[in-house]
C-alpha cells in the first residue's frame, strides 16, 4: 500500500501561498489589464453596467484574498516559522527560522527574505483595498478622473511587487526550511506498481 | 435606441476628487507606516515589546495592526475632510506615490538597517 500524504503545516503553508497569495498574484495581472483597456483615454467605447460590476466584485475579490493571504500568513503560519526549540534540541527541522539561521549560506533567507516579506506583504492588501475603494465610488465615472486612474494603476503595479516579494521569497524560504508538521492527511492511498 | 443605450450612458465627472484622493493619499500613509512602525520595533526593545499583541506572531502583530489601524483612521478623516470637495490631484498623487516607494524601500531590511 502506498500513501501520499501531506502535514497540516503544509497544508496551511499550500492554501496561503498557492491557494491566496498565487492566485492574488495572477488576478493581479488580469486587473492591470483591464483597468488600463477600460479605462485609457484611447479607448472610446463605454463599459456597461455589466462589465462596471465584473469588476467590481473582481478587484473586491482580489482585496479579499490578499487579506487572507497576509492574515494566514502572520497568524498561521508565522507562529510556526518563529518557534523557538528547547534548548539542546539538535533536529531544527521542526523550527524553520532557527534552521535558517544555523547556516550562514542560509541565514540571509531569514535575515533579509523574511524580514523583507513579513513586511512588504501588507503593502498589496492596503492597496488593491484603495483601488477596490475607489473603483467602487467612481465606477464608470473614473474614466473622467485620469489622475485618480493613474493612481489607481499605480498602486496597483506596486501591490503586484509587493506580492511577488512576498512569493519569492515565501517559496525559497520553504524550499529551504519548510513548515511542517502537525497530523499527517492522507490525500490519496493506492498500491505499489 | 435610448433604451438600448441606458446601460452604457456617458459617464459624468461631476463627483468631487476628494473621495478618490482620501484612499490614495491614505494608501501611501499606510504603506509608509509599515515600514516606520516596523524600523521603531527594531530599534527599540521597549517599542517591540510593546508591539507584541498576540505572542506567537511576536512584534509583526503589533506592526502592522498599528499600521491598519492608523491607515483607516487617516482614510476615514480624509474621506470626512474631502469627500464633498475637489482637491489637488497631482500634488496628492506626488506625495501618496512617494510615502508608497518609501515603504518598499524601508521595509528592504540593508535599507531599513541604516536608521
Amino acid at each position: 500500500m502506498v500513501y501520499m500524504e501531506i502535514t497540516a503545516r503544509s497544508l496551511w503553508t499550500l492554501i496561503h501561498g498557492m491557494g491566496f497569495g498565487a492566485l492574488y498574484l495572477m488576478a493581479c495581472s488580469g486587473a492591470l489589464v483591464e483597468l488600463y483597456r477600460r479605462y485609457c483615454t484611447h479607448n472610446q467605447s463605454l463599459p456597461t453596467e455589466r462589465d462596471e460590476k465584473f469588476l467590481r466584485i473582481y478587484l473586491v475579490t482580489m482585496a479579499a484574498l490578499a487579506w487572507l493571504a497576509v492574515l494566514t500568513g502572520a497568524y498561521i503560519l508565522y507562529p510556526w516559522y518563529r518557534a523557538v526549540p528547547p534548548p539542546g534540541t539538535a533536529n531544527l527541522s521542526a523550527f524553520p527560522q532557527r534552521l535558517l539561521m544555523a547556516s550562514p549560506t542560509t541565514s540571509g533567507w531569514h535575515s533579509i527574505g523574511m524580514e523583507w516579506k513579513e513586511h512588504v506583504a501588507w503593502i498589496a492588501p492596503i492597496s488593491i483595498t484603495m483601488a477596490a475603494g475607489v473603483v467602487l465610488q467612481y465606477g464608470r465615472n473614473l474614466k473622467n478622473y485620469p489622475q485618480l486612474r493613474s493612481a489607481v494603476l499605480v498602486f496597483v503595479w506596486i501591490s503586484l511587487l509587493a506580492a511577488g516579494v512576498a512569493g519569492f521569497f515565501g517559496a525559497m524560504i520553504n524550499k529551504n526550511a519548510p513548515v511542517e508538521g502537525g497530523p499527517v492527511i492522507h490525500i490519496v492511498q493506492g498500491e505499489q506498481k | 435606441m435610448s433604451t438600448q443605450n441606458a446601460s452604457v450612458s456617458a459617464p459624468s465627472a461631476t463627483r468631487p476628487n476628494g473621495a478618490g484622493a482620501a484612499a490614495i493619499l491614505a494608501a501611501g500613509i499606510g504603506a509608509f507606516l509599515v515600514a516606520v512602525f516596523a524600523i521603531l520595533a527594531d530599534r527599540s526593545a521597549a517599542i517591540k515589546s510593546m508591539m507584541i499583541f498576540w505572542k506567537p506572531t511576536g512584534p509583526l502583530s503589533g506592526v502592522t495592526t498599528c499600521a491598519i489601524v492608523l491607515w483607516l483612521a487617516a482614510w476615514a478623516i480624509l474621506h470626512a475632510r474631502w469627500r464633498n470637495r475637489n482637491v489637488a490631484l497631482t500634488r496628492v498623487n506626488a506625495v501618496a506615490f512617494a510615502l508608497l516607494f518609501l515603504g518598499l524601500l524601508l521595509t528592504f531590511p540593508p535599507i531599513a538597517d541604516l536608521f
